[in-house]
């Protein structure tokens, strides 16, 4: 499709999504205007909440505490599912006797570590980074695990029938293969850090865009509440879209990267 | 059995069987008895019709399966693990598909301890013999079939193995194609003349090339049922070579025995 039709057509959701919401707020259809004010806000309020928000100093040391967590999480969490995900993955005995402890971690709703790691960490970004951690890692885990052991197995006796040692062989062959995993669940996973980062923001901080819209919450600002959650968004198809860039750039070998789309 | 020649087989099967473990306690005995020599500098082509255990037989003087029965020698001595002295060329895609052209032939030299830059250059050297001097930096999946067999060829020669094992690297192409590319083989291969398998299941492509045609049964248990030397002269024309009667005269020889066994595998009454 046209790049151009499809931004208009794009733009063309959020207005009638906000004429929408425009008109449900400002004409009396559904009983009463102000009842409804009171729960939606209006479009033109939250707008300008926005640009007024954007255009302070505030909000911007917020969003610099959201992005360091988000950044420290995913790091974190991305190299030790790598690490954890290669060693597992090349080893048959600790797999099968951690498989039990890796799903039951997994299960677990991670808003219920979000406390403890309140407790364990305090309440500066660590607690935060800890969340989004236990986010990550789990996603690239499977990944990278995924990935190494379903390296194609002519692909392997090719490359060891070439004469390549373990060394070569995990760094031509199941590394590059474990990364593909990884990367293609980059979205996912940097997603992630900045769920466990915002929500560990909302349970218990004093900084960032989680604490923000909480704040707003506690005193039934609901404009500030959405307006929150516009920066938020703002803000993750910003970093989505660095993650595009960095993904076709790292994935150009891959079939349907380069062109496709 | 003795060698009574001095120079020593360079890949021999000697009453090897190769049996695969099923579901349970079942096994799938492919191959089984072969005798097979292949002498340094001779070019086998090892014929039979499908799933008989051609790729079986080639994974085992790899060295990637071993035998459940017999033995596998490499220049005379029994091979245990892979067969470092062998290049192989498999019949499904295996190219590292994370690695553009040249990077795929170059990395075929870092086992051996070549300097990288070095390693590339001889890479695009060999990407230039086997015609895809325009194709150096393509990754696999932008490459035709018959593009990827020979990124394969280029990298397992590169390696300068003395041994090749080669499963239908002409497979995917058209019969013009195969027909060049079995001359370019041929020149290479003429080059410094190493031990050759190469299974096709084109019989008149394994006559044009090889100096001995080995048939196989049909599975299970596949034998060796007809071992055919081509007495055709060298340097040999893939093309020309087809319209000599003596091409003929031992195609209908080699035909006659794989016939019975083509029928065999595909169940059929009758083939034309
Ligand atoms: N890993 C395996 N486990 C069980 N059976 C196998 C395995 N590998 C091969 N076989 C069986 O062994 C037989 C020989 O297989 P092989 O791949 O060697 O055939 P082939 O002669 O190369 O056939 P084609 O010409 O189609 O490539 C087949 O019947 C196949 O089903
Ligand atoms: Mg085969």
């Amino acid at each position: 499709m046209n790049r151009a039709k499809l931004l208009v057509l794009q733009v063309l959701v959020a207005v009638a999504l906000l004429a929408i919401w425009h008109v449900i707020t400002v004409y009396p259809i559904f009983g009463s205007v102000k009842n409804a004010q009171f729960f939606f806000s209006t479009p033109v309020d939250v707008l300008a909440r926005v640009w007024r928000e954007l255009s302070g100093t505030e909000i911007w040391g917020h969003l610099w505490i959201t992005l360091q967590e988000t950044i420290l999480a995913f790091a974190l969490g991305a190299g030790g599912g790598i690490l954890v995900g290669f060693v597992f993955a090349r080893n048959d005995l600790l797999a099968a006797v951690f498989d039990p402890y890796i799903k039951a971690a997994n299960a677990l709703p991670r808003v219920v570590l979000a406390p403890i790691f309140a407790l364990w960490f305090g309440l500066g970004i660590w607690s935060k980074v800890a969340l989004g951690f236990t986010l990550v890692f789990f996603i690239v885990f499977f990944n990278v695990y995924q990935g190494v052991r379903e390296v194609s197995p002519t692909v392997l006796a090719n490359a060891r029938m070439l004469g390549m040692n373990e060394r070569q062989l995990l760094r031509h062959v199941y590394w590059p293969a474990a990364l593909t995993w990884m990367f293609s669940s980059l979205h996912t996973s940097v997603g992630f850090a900045l769920v466990g980062a915002v929500v560990g923001e909302y349970l218990g901080s004093s900084a960032g865009l989680g604490y923000k819209i909480h704040e707003a919450e506690s005193v039934f600002d609901v404009t500030g509440v959405f307006a929150g959650m516009f920066i938020l968004a703002i803000f993750v198809i910003l970093i989505d879209s660095l993650v595009t860039v960095i993904e076709n750039r790292l994935l150009a070998w891959k079939p349907g990267q380069s062109n496709a789309r | 059995m003795q060698e009574l020649s001095p120079a020593p087989v360079a890949v021999g099967l000697n009453g090897s069987a190769i049996t695969f473990p099923l579901k349970g306690s079942a096994t799938y005995t492919a191959v089984e008895g072969i005798d097979l020599a292949v002498r340094p500098g001779e070019f086998v082509a090892i014929v039979g019709p499908t799933g008989c255990g051609k790729s079986t037989l080639l994974n085992a003087a790899a060295g990637l399966l071993a035998p459940s029965a017999g033995q596998v020698d490499v220049f005379g001595a029994p091979l245990s693990g892979l067969n470092g002295r062998a290049g192989y060329l498999f019949q499904a895609d295996a190219l590292m598909p994370w690695k553009s052209a040249i990077d795929n032939v170059a990395v075929a030299l870092e086992p051996k301890g070549v300097p990288r830059q070095q390693a590339l250059e001889q890479a695009k050297a060999w990407l230039a013999r086997v015609g895809l001097k325009s194709f150096v930096e393509s990754y696999p999946h932008m490459l035709s079939g018959g593009q990827r067999k020979r990124v394969a060829l280029a990298q397992m020669l590169i390696r300068d193995p003395e041994i090749l094992l080669m499963d239908e690297p002409f497979g995917p192409l058209d019969a013009q194609t195969r027909q060049l590319m079995g001359n370019l083989l041929l020149k290479l291969w003429a080059a410094d003349r190493k031990a050759c398998m190469f299974v096709t299941h084109d019989l008149e492509e394994a006559i044009a090339l090889a100096d001995r045609v080995v048939v196989m049964s049909a599975g299970p248990a596949a034998r060796i049922i007809g071992d055919f030397p081509v007495p055709l002269s060298r340097p040999r024309d893939t093309a020309e070579i087809r319209l000599d009667p003596e091409f003929h005269h031992i195609h209908k020889e080699i035909w006659a025995s794989l016939r019975t066994e083509v029928q065999k595998a595909y169940g059929a009454e009758e083939i034309a």
